[in-house]
């Protein structure tokens, strides 16, 4: 195929036209889905009126931001950001030591059906849905349910009362019953990853360190870890970079109004502003936008940061 | 033929302290087996025993009062048939349709020849990293039509960007000489991707289809917001009315009082009955969603 340096939009579409049609659907299902809803976006800056649309609604500015981060119902903006932010970095501090854990006990396990059947059971949570796992968690939780039942009758050996504790009503325990699931739903799935980079690691490496007298945690410490510290820090630009996408759904589905206080995040109070009640579109906009951008603009400078430190970055 | 030890086997100290690692590793692997499998376990055992059994809490490690009433119930509704039924329709049409629009646009975006493929990686990139947000999106599908439809629901959540960058990435690992060899016998794009690539890329096809069909099978947040009829509803979110919303109780609240089965039993035996398919289907797909992560990863 003679390749000529330059040919025009015609010559191109002439010569590759087959790829252009194959590439249509996808190109029509993004303008569609993905970018003109980022039309609605100037919602953010209206006065939205659902039956004027974004045509006729009058634009008013920052008001909209003016009123979710200094208006009379502020505090529930912050109290939505600090919650997301604390569960992100509970999530960070406790979630993501525990697949690498993980992966490197696998990876030190022999090969053969029991550290496969370990495996096999620790993903099989990732796919459960999140409906279902808010179903066992709060039917697990009741007063009459399992972890009641089970404080009970450890602390009845030693003769201790318990009184029970109605677990989804009690604001202290939201973010750790949240971070303990997502750990159980998720470590194991996460661990795949770090397990793949350690099986790349050059057995000559582990070989080396052995003649050199190096016990199994020195082993550990010496070329497992090392050896996996790219994986781990591109994992771990991603999840800092996702620090305000909490997985809103199963906290949407695990919350109450009695404990708003520590559980409702970002996702919720937008989800909220713009469904229920007292529907603000431009206030619930401002908010995801606020959410999106943020988001955004953590991801572009968690990347920087990583591929200034290091040769490892995402692109 | 057996090579002779160069290092002869140490005795003693590192010996030992190789048999309590293993050891160590072992109990921890174990335990961890065992607390992520308990949760489904407990629900299991709970939806097959009695109800006044599973209200005192006297069930543990196997049913006690071994009975199928709660089955018995939550089979009895035919609002149960109608959102299973709707959920395979939903997983099968739409991962379907998601196959033939992201294999179609990976091999494009594949061909180095292809002028728009910078353009278009970005476009489908930046999906990965930014939305719109709850009230655009809301908007968008409504003038598009979404609410109360079936046909809705399967269009408009037919992409995953991830997915289709890690069916670029697989067509693009395949050897060049294979189109080449192709194209000089003749064959345009169309054929290339239809007889060449699409048969060579069946274990990436089907771990994509199994990430998109988990993602329809588990799907609930837009279709609780975007379907509000109930012969729509899928199973998700009929799980979600039943249970987080307790209607579960209201629907049984003259039935239950015998031993049988309670409150409890009836939600455990409906999601068993939900989660069943994923369980049965599981050990197949496993090697295949480990494989997508470990082939697609995170690179770009």
């Amino acid at each position: 195929m003679g390749m000529t340096a330059k040919k025009g939009i015609a010559g191109e579409l002439r010569e590759n036209w087959q790829l252009y049609v194959l590439a249509l659907p996808l190109a029509v299902w993004l303008i569609l889905y993905a970018y003109k809803p980022l039309i609605g976006l100037v919602i953010a800056f209206q006065k939205f009126s659902p039956f004027k649309g974004i045509a006729g609604s009058p634009f008013v500015g920052l008001d909209n931001f003016q009123r979710l981060m200094a208006g009379p119902s502020a505090y529930m903006f912050w109290r939505a950001l600090k919650n997301t932010v604390q569960i992100s970095l509970y999530g960070l501090a406790f979630g993501f030591p525990i697949p690498i854990i993980l992966a490197i006990l696998f990876n030190e396990a022999r090969e053969g059906v029991f550290r496969k059947g370990v495996q096999t059971v620790s993903y099989l949570p990732n796919l459960i849905s999140e409906v279902t796992i808010a179903s066992i968690v709060l039917a697990m939780l009741q007063l009459n349910g399992l972890a009641n039942v089970a404080i009970e009758g450890l602390l009845g050996v030693f003769g201790v009362d318990y009184k029970r504790i109605s677990w989804m009503s009690e604001p202290a325990f939201f973010q750790g019953i949240y971070v303990l699931t997502g750990i159980w739903k998720n470590a194991g799935f996460d661990s795949i990853v770090f397990f793949a980079a350690l099986v790349g690691i050059s057995p000559t490496l582990y070989e080396a360190a052995r003649i050199d007298g190096a016990s199994r945690i020195q082993r550990i410490r010496y070329v497992s870890i090392p050896g996996i510290m790219p994986t781990i820090i591109i994992m771990l630009i991603i999840r800092v970079g996702n620090v305000l996408n909490v997985g809103f759904e199963r906290v949407l589905l695990m919350y109450n109004p009695t404990i708003y206080s520590t559980a409702d995040v970002l996702g919720t109070f937008t989800f909220r502003l713009g469904s229920s009640g007292f529907i603000d579109y431009g206030l619930s906009t401002a908010s995801s936008m606020f959410n999106s951008l943020v988001g955004f603009a953590l991801v572009i400078v968690t990347n920087r940061i990583a591929r200034k430190a290091s040769e490892t970055s995402l692109w | 033929m057996v090579m002779p030890r160069i290092f002869p086997a140490r005795k003693g100290s590192l010996d030992r302290e190789g048999a309590l690692f293993d050891i160590g590793v072992k109990a921890a692997l174990l335990a961890w087996g065992l607390v992520t499998a308990y949760p489904i376990w407990y629900v299991i055992v709970s939806s097959l025993s009695s109800g006044s059994a599973v209200d005192i809490g006297a069930v543990w490690w196997k049913p006690i009062g071994l009975n199928l009433d709660s089955y018995r119930h939550v089979l009895a509704k035919s609002q149960f048939w109608v959102s299973y039924g709707n959920t395979f329709f939903y997983t099968i049409a739409g991962t379907a349709y998601s196959l033939m629009i992201s294999t179609t646009a990976a091999y494009a975006l594949s061909r180095r020849a292809f002028r728009a493929r910078k353009v278009l990686n970005l476009a489908l990139s930046f999906t990965l990293w930014f939305q719109a947000g709850f009230i655009p999106l809301y908007l968008n599908f409504r003038s598009l039509g979404v609410i109360n439809s079936r046909w809705g629901i399967v269009v408009s959540f037919g992409v995953q960007a991830f997915n289709i960058i890690l069916m670029r990435n697989y067509f693009e690992s395949l050897p060049k000489e294979l189109d080449e060899a192709a194209k000089i016998d003749g064959a345009n794009e169309f054929r290339v991707f239809t007889d060449v690539y699409l048969p060579l890329s069946k274990p990436a096809m089907t771990t994509i289809a199994i990430y998109y069909a988990i993602s329809r099978w588990n799907g609930f947040f837009w279709s609780m917001v975007l379907l509000k009829r109930a012969d729509l509803i899928p199973i998700q979110v009929y799980l979600q009315q039943m249970i987080i919303q307790e209607q579960i109780s209201l629907e049984n609240a003259s039935l239950v009082g015998g031993e049988t089965f309670s409150f409890a039993t009836l939600k455990y035996a409906l999601i068993v009955c939900s989660i069943i398919p994923v369980i049965v289907g599981y050990p197949f797909v496993q090697r295949y969603f480990q494989r997508g992560i470990t082939v697609g990863g995170v690179k770009e």
